[in-house]
Order: C-alpha cells, then structure tokens, then sequence
C-alpha cells in the first residue's frame, strides 16, 4: 500500500510528518516537492521520523510524502564492480552526468545499468532441483571478476526453463524456476534491504590469513580472512595510506572500500589511481575488483549512517558467490558521529559523549557481519567477508566510546601512532600496542607456506622489541655505553627491526608489496644478524666494530630488493652477516 | 505573487532569545530560508530559518537580537535560502561578512545568483591535486609541499606570527614554470581591526589589492554573521574558480572564532552537546567549508583553502583543530617553542604534514630526489629533537660520535633551513641544495631515506 503523508516538521536531515500509519520502520520514503530521499527511523501513532538523504533546505511543512514500500535496498548483480557509488548506491558517474560536477538534489538514478546487456552463460540445467545460493550460471564482469547469478535465497524448486547462452540485460529473465506453488522468474538482478544481513549457511574459525604484503601487519599482526580488525590513529598518523594499501594488496578477491565521511580528494586519488595498479597475482587492474563507495564529508550526513550497510551488503553478495572479500571502512567514527547527529536531531538521550546508547549495538552488528562461511546452496563454497575499520579517535585518545567499543569486538587491533609518525616510522603501527588475537589460529598456514621458523623468529622479534622498550628507559637515564655489550647487540637488533622491517614505503614500487616468503626470509636475516653478533661479543668482540660492519647497509637496502632477485641476494646476505661477525 | 509576500510578512514573534528569535503562526516557512527583519526602530537586519515545527519557526538573526521585541518586530519570510551575487567585479573589492560592500564603492552588478551553501562536488568529477606550489618557505615547499587544489590549514598559537605567515604566502604563491597568479580571497571572522588592517596594508604595499577579494567580519561585529561569511566567501571562489577559471587561493582567519559561532547557536537551541559543548554536527559544518577547495577534471581553475585557526592554549586535541586536522589535507603547525628561540617561520616540521605532496612533487614537478631528501630531513631532525632530551640528562659527552652528529644537524635544520626572512622567497631547488648541504653533517651511512642514485647525483663533495 501506497502512503502519503504531511510533513509537520522540519530540522537539519530529520523530518517529521504525519499521516504516516501504516508505513513501516526503515521504509524509503519520497520527501516534498524534490522528491529528496529518506528512510523511517521512528513511528509514532501517526507520524513518522524521517532521516532524509539529502540536504533539506527550501523544503517546508506541508509538503508530501511519498513511501515506495520497500525498505533501503541495494540493487546487485553485474555492474557494480568497478562503480562508485554514493552512500545510498546511486553512481557517480551517471549523476554527474545528470547534474554536473556538483551533486544537485532529489535525483533519481538506477544503481546498475539496465540497459546494458551482458553474456549470460548457463551452468544449471532444466530439471535440476535447485535452492537458494546454487549457481545458475555465470557473466564475465570484468577481467578479473566472473559473477555467478544465483538462486536468490529463500527459493526452492526445479528449473523450468533456463535461457541459452546469449546476451541479456539485468532485468530479462534467465530462469524460471517452479516452487510448490508458483512458478518464480530470476532475473540476474538481486534486490537486498541492505540493514539484514545476507544468509549463510554455516560460520567457519577463521585460520587463513588475509595477506597484505604488508610486513608490520602480515608478520607481526596479521588478520584472517573472515575477521576484522580496527585501525584507530589519530589524524596524520597515516591511516588512509595504510587503508589504501591493504585495499591494493590484499589477497581478496574482491574489495569493498567504504569512503564513510572523508575526503573528496582522496577518494579521487582511489580512482585514478586503482585503474592503472595490476593484481600482484592475477595482473589484472585492481579497479576491476574493487567497489567503491564514496560518501565524502561534505555530502549529507544520513546517507553517511547508510553507506557502510550498502558497502557490507555488496560484500555479501560477492561472498555468496564464493569469493573472499575485503571490505575497508574509512572511518567508522565519521559513521558513528553520523548516528550521533541524527540521534541529536530526534532528541534521544544522548549516552557517552553524546553519541546514542544504542552506538555499542550498531558497531557489533556491522562487525558480526564479517566472517569466514559456508555459503547457502547444494554445492556450498567456503567464502569470507574481512572487515577492516578505521576509527578516528578525537584527539587520538583512544579511550573514547568509537574506539572502545570497536575494541570490544575486533581481533585485530593495528594502533597508530602519532608519534611514530613524526619520525617518519610507517606504517605507524605501535607494536607494543597493536595485537591479534589470530596469530595461533594461522601459524600453520605460515609455517607451510613460507617458512617452518615463522612463529618462532616472530615471537623472538616480538620479545627483542619488547626488550628494547626496557632498555630505552636505562639508556634515557645513564647514557647507551652503561649497557652491557649484549644489551647493545640487541638495541642494533631492534634498530634494524624498526628501521629495515617494520618500516614500509608505500610509496616506492618495490617496497609497497613484500610477499610472505620475502618478509619470512627478511626477518630470518635479521635475527640470523642478532645471533652471530651476540655470539661474537661474548667471544669478547667490541660492540663498536658490530656496530660499523658494512653489512648492516645490506640489510637496510634489503627491502628494495624486487621479488625475482630476492632470493639469491639473501642468501648472500646471510653469509656475509655470518662471515663478517666472524672475522669481528 | 504580491499577495503572497504580504501574507508572508509577520509581526508575531514569541520569543527572543540569544541569537534566536521564535515566529508563531507563520505558513509555507522553507527550512534554510532567508528572513527579513524589521525592527522596532526601523532598522533592518536578515536571519535564517533553523527550524520548523507546523507553524512555529526558529530563526537565527545574524545581525544580532538587541532591540528586537515580541511586540511590533517585523517578519518577512523571502522564500529563497541565502544567496550572494557573484561577478568577475568582485576583485579588488572589500565587503561585510554578509556580502555588501563595505569600501565606499558602488553595489556589485551580479552576473549570477549563488546559493552560499553550495552543492557538494561529486567525487567522480574531482580531479586529484598534484600542481606543485611554490610559497618560497623551506619548511613547507621542502617538507610539506602544497599543490593546487589542496586545503592545508595553519594551526598557530595566540601571540605566534600565523598573520605574517599566511600574508607571505599570500604574496609569494605561484607554480614554477606558468604564468597564472593567483586570485586571493581573504574572508576575516572575528579577527580584530589590527590584524584586519596588518592584511590590508600587506596587500596594498605589495599591490596585491586588485588580485584580492576581502569579506570581513571583525571582532565586535555579531558573531551570527559569522556563519555566513566563509560560506560567502567559497562560493565567490567557486564561481573565479570554475566559471572564470582563475586559481583561487582562499584563506579564512580565523576558524576558532566561527566554531564559537557554531556553539554559540547551538547552545541557544538547547541542543545535546558534543565535546567541550560544541554541536555534534560540526564535523559536517566544517566539512561544508573545507571541501570546497579542489579541482574539478577539464575545468582550469582551482580552489586552495589555507584556514588559519588558533588552537586554544596550544592544544592540537581540542575540538576545533582535531575536527579540521581530520578533513584537511594536512597542517602546518607552528609552535611556541620555536618561536621563543626567535625562529621565523616558527613551524614545527614534525607534527605538520602535507597529504597531498606524494603526487606534486618529484621529476619534473619539482626534482627526483625530492621525496627522499625530505623524508631524511625529517627523521633526522626527529632524531636530533629526540637527543636533545638525552643530553639533558647525560650530557653530550656521553653521546656516541653518530648521536652527536645529529644533534649538530638538528641545531643546524633550525637555524639555516627553518629560519629565513619574512620577504626571503627560496625556490624549490635552493630549498633542496640546503638540505643536501645539512645532511653532510651526518653520516653517509646514516642516509637511508635517499636513494643511492640520488646520493651520488647530489651529495655535495
């Protein structure tokens, strides 16, 4: 049923209007003259709330509103990837086309192209008896993404038809599949109410990881696919860059990267710059992967409450498909904040720093949607969704409601640090301070995949860090020559973790990615250093001397070595440590 | 339409209250649209709608509430959100925070009604900033490079010389090898007559004043009036920027003072209060000003933003610079600590941070080894600061022979590469070449940051 309602109120992006009975929670709405979009957030007798998705000035009372009858939904199915999107999966690209370089109101657009036509291969056959999540059959999107068209959830039956290969557009039906009462069409297209999670069928322990070619994360705090991790810092401690990298080198197959309430010029730097990076594994354009969704800080603040469901939603979908997912979240405070303002507007009681009580709920159930599954259908697929969420703590104080609770439920914690920032040191992941809680569950992937002494070189570097922290506090008290000479041997040690490991430049072509065997055999170069060098002071060498051989350079250079070359020129690294501690 | 103005015409104001004036009985009030007031004494004075609730309407009067009354105050509801003429006449021009000229000159004939509030640009439409800046200052050019389309806002102290600062730049911004000068628009909120009249005389002894617009709102001019004037002041810029196709550098000073403003009203409205009690919605309010700067794909000109803001009692985690740190491209901090030593420019080069250099700098931008060079600077200067504190402790003697080399260079940075002259305009490569020259106070091993071909390109024997 059709509504139409008043509008009695009107402050910022929150309406009021009346005659609204029998409309229902979160159901999009069409307010006033403009037609601006807005979803239910309150129902009350007769009047409903209204968070409007667009700037509401000039509109007044008495104005109409219009429900459509369906909650906030995404559109899925081929051409989403490589879009972007604003918060509410209207694309860019076609509003500037309708309204210029600047986003005018009240514009109506298809989240995918109806038009265009696609080549639909059929894999299912009439007869089969399918459910929800079985593969129909499959569109190539883009070069490195083959969509699977599914069985939308919650449908059972046989094939009655299924169409040849061929082109079609999203909206023709390429099955017709008989339930028990009905016979049900499928178009390629999907609709998804973007606040309900997709069903799966079964949750998985996550205990592969998710590599970054990022050695601070990979090595020392690594995520599994299936987790999430928060990536609090303060402003200018280089959590964009690093969220943008993890978007550019991830092992997913698909990445979602949620620009939630920043800046306009990064997310065009995304864009220009995606098109023309390669897939370290695939050498297909990374932009062929990616979906972006750009709601800046400047564009209205309820779309920002919504764009972070229309990007997991996406991801979802992809996951259903079988595939494993990235989704980046730049910031979830500006998401939160977003909550904030609009629950200030509806004049709730306001809980912690004024941010709504219910923030602690919001946050675990955006982050319970991450996971490790077994997708629905008779032939299910292992997929994950990875979420990981920037949170930008006001005056990098991390004791705030955002970052706490999101604490609560991540396993990952990488902590920015200000202060490792001035000095240049990124990414500016504090190791003393980040953790995951993944590291046990993913040891064996490690030690299979790059080398049997990960966990234990790992765990020796994580000890010598720990160490130096100590030290630094006798060495700021009575000068570094007190130490004795093994205590100095391990400060070179930690010196170069920090300086030739830890530190990555995102920015340089080789040193952007380093693959897992390069990080392992990096770091087994480095302890290897340690070891001869302690045992050449307790033979009585001058620390002085270890502190001047030149293969520390070799060391410090280590990581701009490119990935083909690598491995004969560690080898021959780790003699000359040996050989050179040797002769000491 | 006559009979539907003099309908829209009110004398039934119920309340007055700070800058907030409450109208009952009122019909068809847009939400955003602009008042006209007329009070008692005749005087007239405009307002906006923040509010409507049936037929009640909140209005904030930005020229200030004195004198208004429940009795016979004057309401005219104009049916149109605030909007400001534009015209390439503008140049050379002074005007009132509220837009209306205030240097003796005639009214400008607009070529264009503009609504101040804008439209948000759409990202798809951007064009990523990558012009290198040349503002002839080391510490910026050198290690936090400014590019045209960018906003990089200074982050001073009370009583530090953030007005000297941004007048230079003002003056010696240009892009190495082009021709375009820049158009200055320079929109004051709450600063005082003094500083208002250091920039005039700036501008006017360098003959600036024909490339520059002015929108003031001083000190003991209302406060409200303040919300609009940054507003007004971009979408002149949008229009020099994107119409005309000039390169537009915008500095607003000084952003405390509209925050104040933003608090101000909302604790009037008895809204929930965020931190330190501005409004929770401030984020977005800035944002609204700061993203305006930027470049749009197959337009020429550009809008760079340099807001001057005075952090309250140096504290970079206070609302006002946490929020702006958060949606600019970096910021300039200058620090109290330096300015004691009676070092000019007093910019911190740690804490500050340009996010955009990446892409203006390198070959053919400025040099290839720029980047390198920078980040060495950088650590090595962080290094030295670090030692510093050592030596306090331990006294120099203590250092080893490589810890005391970066102590030396540290004394150095500060006293040959931060330091120069309120009129000395370094460019980029002289900027550079004095990098190089400190860094030969260290040692060669020690130069990590830098690639090797670089060092045996321009390590100076």
């Amino acid at each position: 049923m059709i509504n139409e309602g008043n509008i009695i109120k009107i402050a910022g992006p929150v309406i009021v209007a009346d005659g609204m009975r029998g409309t229902q929670m979160y159901e999009v709405v069409r307010v006033g003259e403009a037609k601006l979009i807005g979803e239910i957030i309150e129902l009350e007798g007769d009047t409903a709330t209204i968070q409007v998705y667009e700037e509401t000035a000039g509109v007044k009372p008495g104005e109409k509103v219009e429900s459509t009858g369906g909650p906030l939904s995404v559109e899925l199915g081929p051409g989403v990837m490589g879009s972007i999107f604003d918060g509410i999966q209207r694309p860019l690209e076609v509003i500037k086309g309708i309204s210029g370089d600047y986003i005018a109101r009240g514009i109506d657009v298809d989240s995918i192209d109806k038009e265009k036509k696609w080549t639909f291969e059929p894999i299912a056959k009439v007869g089969d008896k399918v459910v929800g999540g079985d593969v129909l059959g499959q569109v190539q999107e883009t070069s490195a993404v083959l969509q699977k068209i599914m069985v939308p959830p919650m449908i059972e039956g046989t094939i009655k038809s299924i169409a040849a290969k061929a082109e079609y557009t999203v909206l023709e039906t390429i099955a017709e599949v008989e339930t028990d009462d009905v016979i049900k069409e499928i178009q390629m297209l999907q609709k998804w109410p973007v606040r309900k999670g997709r069903p799966y069928k079964e949750k998985l322990d996550p205990d592969i990881p998710l590599i970054t070619g990022q050695r601070a994360q990979d090595t020392f705090f690594c995520l599994a696919k299936g987790g999430a991790a928060a990536i609090p810092g303060p402003f200018g401690s280089g959590k964009t860059v690093t969220q943008q990298q993890l978007a550019k080198w991830a092992d997913a197959d698909i990445v979602v990267y949620i620009g939630c309430g920043e800046r306009g010029n990064e997310m065009t730097e995304v864009l220009t710059e995606f098109p023309f990076l390669t897939d370290p594994k695939t050498g297909n354009p990374i932009m062929d992967r990616t979906v972006l969704i750009a709601n800046t800080s400047n564009m209205p603040v309820a779309a920002r409450e919504a764009c972070v469901y229309t990007g997991i939603t996406i991801a979802e979908y992809f996951r259903d498909q079988g595939y494993d997912v990235a989704l980046m979240a730049d910031s979830t405070s500006r998401w939160a904040e977003a909550m904030r303002e609009i629950s200030g507007r509806l004049e709730e009681m306001p809980g912690e720093e004024g941010y709504p009580a219910y923030l602690a709920s919001r946050l675990a159930q955006f982050y319970e949607r991450a996971g490790r599954v077994i997708t629905l259908g008779q032939d299910p697929k292992e997929s994950s969704v990875t979420v990981v969420g920037a949170v930008s703590p006001p005056g990098g104080d991390l004791s705030e409601p955002v970052t706490q609770n999101t604490l609560r439920i991540c396993k990952v914690f990488w902590a920015l640090d200000a202060s490792l920032a001035d000095k240049r040191h990124f990414p500016s992941i504090n190791w003393l301070q980040s953790y995951s809680l993944y590291v046990e569950s993913i040891t064996n992937w490690w030690q299979e995949n790059a080398s049997d002494e990960w966990r234990a070189n790992r765990d020796q570097a994580m000890v010598l860090l720990q160490k130096e922290s100590e030290l630094e506090e006798i060495v700021q008290l009575v000068g570094p020559d007190a130490l004795p000479d093994s205590e100095q041997v391990v400060l070179e040690t930690t010196r170069m973790l920090r300086e030739d490991f830890l530190q990555q430049n995102a920015y340089d072509d080789v040193d952007t990615y380093c693959s897992p065997i390069k990080q392992a055999a990096m770091l087994a170069t480095i302890l290897k250093f340690h070891e001869a060098a302690s045992a050449a002071v307790e033979r009585g060498a001058d620390v002085k001397e270890i502190a001047a051989l030149t293969v520390k350079e070799d060391i410090a250079r280590m990581k701009y070595i490119p990935e083909d070359e690598f491995e004969a020129r560690v080898k021959e690294i780790q003699e000359k440590v040996v050989t050179q501690c040797a002769e000491v | 339409m006559n009979a539907d103005i003099k309908t829209r015409e009110y004398t039934t104001v119920s309340e007055v209250s700070g800058p907030l004036m409450v109208v009952e009985g009122v019909e068809g009030v847009a939400y955003n649209e602009i008042v006209e007031i007329e009070a008692p004494t005749g005087e007239h004075r405009r307002g906006q709608v923040l509010e409507v609730k049936d037929d009640v309407a909140v209005v904030q009067v930005f020229e200030g509430t004195t004198d208004l009354n429940t009795l016979n105050t004057k309401v005219r509801f104009t049916g149109e959100t605030a909007k400001i003429g534009v015209s390439r006449d503008m140049m050379g021009r002074i005007f009132d925070g509220t837009g209306k000229p205030i240097d003796g000159g005639p009214e400008i004939i607009p070529d264009k009604e503009l609504d101040i509030n804008g439209n948000p640009m759409n990202p798809a439409s951007r064009e990523f900033p990558a012009e290198f800046i040349q503002t002839g200052i080391s510490t910026i050019d050198g290690m936090n490079t400014l590019v045209r389309g960018q906003k990089l806002p200074i982050f001073s102290g009370s009583g530090l010389p953030h007005n000297d600062l941004a007048a230079q730049i003002a003056r010696q911004a240009k892009v190495v090898g082009s021709d375009d000068e820049f158009a200055v628009i320079f929109a004051a909120m709450g600063i005082t007559h003094e500083e208002a009249n250091f920039f005039m005389r700036d501008f006017e002894r360098t003959g600036a004043l024909e490339k520059v617009t002015v929108f003031m709102n001083l000190a003991d001019d209302p406060a409200i009036e303040r919300i609009l004037t940054p507003k007004m002041a971009l979408t002149t810029a949008e229009y020099m920027a994107f119409e005309l196709g000039m390169h537009v550098l915008v500095i607003l000073t000084d952003l405390s003072n509209y925050c104040e403003a933003l608090r101000e009203i909302s604790a009037a409205r008895d809204e929930v209060p965020g931190r330190r009690g501005y409004p929770g919605y401030m984020y977005t309010d800035l944002a609204g000003i700061y993203e305006r700067a930027g470049r749009i794909a197959g337009k020429e000109g550009s809008i760079t933003q340099m807001p001057i803001l005075v952090m309250p009692q140096d504290d970079i985690t206070h609302p006002i610079p946490d929020l702006t740190g958060y949606i600019t491209e970096g910021q300039i901090v200058l620090s109290r600590d330096i300015h004691r030593k009676g070092i000019y420019p007093p910019v911190d080069v740690l804490p500050s941070l340009s996010r955009l250099m990446s892409g203006g700098i390198g070959d053919e931008k400025t040099r290839d080894d720029h980047s390198g060079v920078s980040d060495q600077l950088y650590s090595a200067y962080a290094e030295g600061r670090n030692l510093r504190d050592l030596v306090a402790v331990v006294g120099e003697d203590a250092l080893t022979e490589r810890d005391q080399s970066f102590l030396a260079f540290a004394q150095a940075f500060e006293d040959e590469f931060i330091t120069q002259a309120k009129d000395e305009d370094r460019s980029i490569v002289e900027t550079l070449d004095l990098g190089w020259k400190l860094l030969t106070i260290l040692p060669k091993t020690e130069l990590k940051r830098v690639k090797d071909e670089f060092i045996a390109k321009y390590y100076p024997e």
